[in-house]
C-alpha cells in the first residue's frame, strides 16, 4: 500500500508479514512524511517511535554512518510502516517532524542527545537525558566506553 | 565545693547519658527515603505491614531532609542525580547516618557506563551497605539492626 502510493519517492523498500519499511533520503523526508500523515488512504496519525542507529562498527554496512528510524501507526487503518532516513556523518542533519507530530519533539531531543544528529526546524533542540555539562554523545559507537564525566566526586 | 564541680568531666555520668542517647536514637529513626529505582518496591514492602519497619522504631519516613536522621539511598544514582543527593545529605542535621540500599548504591551494581555513579560512597559517607538486587526485606531489616547497633555503640554528639 505505502510503496504503491509513494512510488519513486524512496530509495528502497521491503516488507515483513505486511509491515512495510521504506528508506528515504533526507531531502525527501518531509514530503514523504506529510503524504503518509495527510493522505486519507494512508492516514498514519501516530508517531510510535523515533530513534537512530550508528553503523560505525558494522563491517558489512555500506553507505552513510547513521540512520534515523521512524515507526508510524495508523489507528483508522490498523497499519504500521517504518521509515528510515540515511544520514551522513559530515552533515548529520535531518528535518524536524515536530510540525507534523508534536510527539516528535522529545524523541528528536533524545536522538540529538544520544547520537548528535541535528533536527533542523526543531523549536528547542537541547539535551533531554544528559546534563548540560556533558561533552559528546554517549550512544555514538566512537564514544569511549570507559569515559566518565561526573559532575561531582572522583572519576571512576 | 562539691565533688561534681571539682571534677566537671564526670566520666561515669557522661557515659550513662551516651548510652541513653544511643538507645533513644536507635529506636527513633526518621528516615529520608531517597528512592530512585526498582529497589523502592522492596523498600515499600519492608516499610509496610507485612515486614513492618515500625517494629524497629523506623516507622516514620520524613520527606524533608531537615526532619530526618537516616538517609536511605534506594536505587541507582546517576551522575546527573549525584549533586542532588549530595545537597540532600548536606541539608540533614547531625547526627545523621546513610544507608546504601541495593547493590547499585553500594558499588554501581551491574552498571558500568557513562551515566551511573559507581557507589554512593564516592560522594557521601555510608554507614551500612545492604547489597542485593534488590535486597530481600529480611536483608533490609538485618541492615537496619546493624545500623541500630552502630548508633548505640558510637560516640554520641550531645
Amino acid at each position: 500500500m505505502v510503496t504503491e502510493k509513494l512510488a519513486g519517492k524512496f530509495l528502497s523498500s521491503h516488507d515483513f508479514r505486511g509491515d512495510e519499511t521504506i528508506v528515504v533520503k533526507g531531502e525527501s523526508l518531509l514530503e514523504v512524511m506529510r503524504r503518509l500523515k495527510e493522505d486519507p488512504e494512508l492516514d498514519f496519525n501516530v508517531l510510535m517511535d523515533l530513534t537512530a542507529v550508528d553503523y560505525l562498527a558494522f563491517k558489512e554496512h555500506s553507505g552513510p554512518r547513521f540512520e534515523v528510524v521512524y515507526h508510524l501507526y495508523s489507528t483508522p487503518k490498523n497499519q504500521r510502516v517504518r521509515v528510515k532516513v540515511l544520514v551522513e556523518e559530515k552533515c548529520a542533519e535531518v528535518p524536524s517532524l515536530t510540525g507534523l507530530w508534536p510527539a516528535a519533539n522529545w524523541y528528536e531531543r533524545e536522538v540529538w542527545d544520544m547520537f548528535g544528529i541535528r533536527f533542523t526546524g526543531h523549536p528547542d533542540l537541547k539535551r533531554i537525558l544528559m546534563y548540560d555539562e556533558f561533552v559528546g554523545h554517549p550512544l555514538r559507537k566512537d564514544y569511549p566506553v570507559n569515559k566518565r564525566q561526573p559532575l561531582i566526586g572522583p572519576k571512576n | 565545693m562539691s565533688e561534681e564541680t571539682s571534677n566537671p568531666t564526670g566520666g561515669f555520668f557522661t557515659s550513662k547519658i551516651e548510652e541513653m542517647l544511643g538507645w533513644a536514637r536507635k529506636y527513633s529513626i526518621f528516615q529520608y527515603p531517597f528512592v530512585t529505582a526498582c529497589c523502592g518496591m522492596e523498600y515499600m514492602s519492608t516499610a509496610c505491614a507485612h515486614y513492618d519497619m515500625d517494629r524497629f522504631g523506623a516507622g516514620l519516613p520524613r520527606f524533608s531532609p531537615r526532619q530526618s536522621d537516616v538517609l536511605m539511598v534506594v536505587g541507582t544514582i546517576s551522575h546527573k542525580m549525584a549533586p542532588v543527593l549530595k545537597e540532600i545529605y548536606d541539608q540533614m542535621t547531625e547526627p545523621k547516618w546513610v544507608v546504601a540500599f541495593g547493590v547499585c548504591t553500594c558499588t554501581g551494581g551491574f552498571y558500568d557506563n557513562y551515566a551511573t555513579v559507581m557507589g554512593i560512597d564516592t560522594i557521601i559517607p555510608v554507614d551500612v551497605y545492604i547489597p542485593g538486587c534488590p535486597p530481600r526485606p529480611e536483608n533490609v531489616l538485618d541492615g537496619l539492626i546493624k545500623l541500630q547497633e552502630k548508633i548505640q555503640k558510637q560516640k554520641q554528639l550531645v
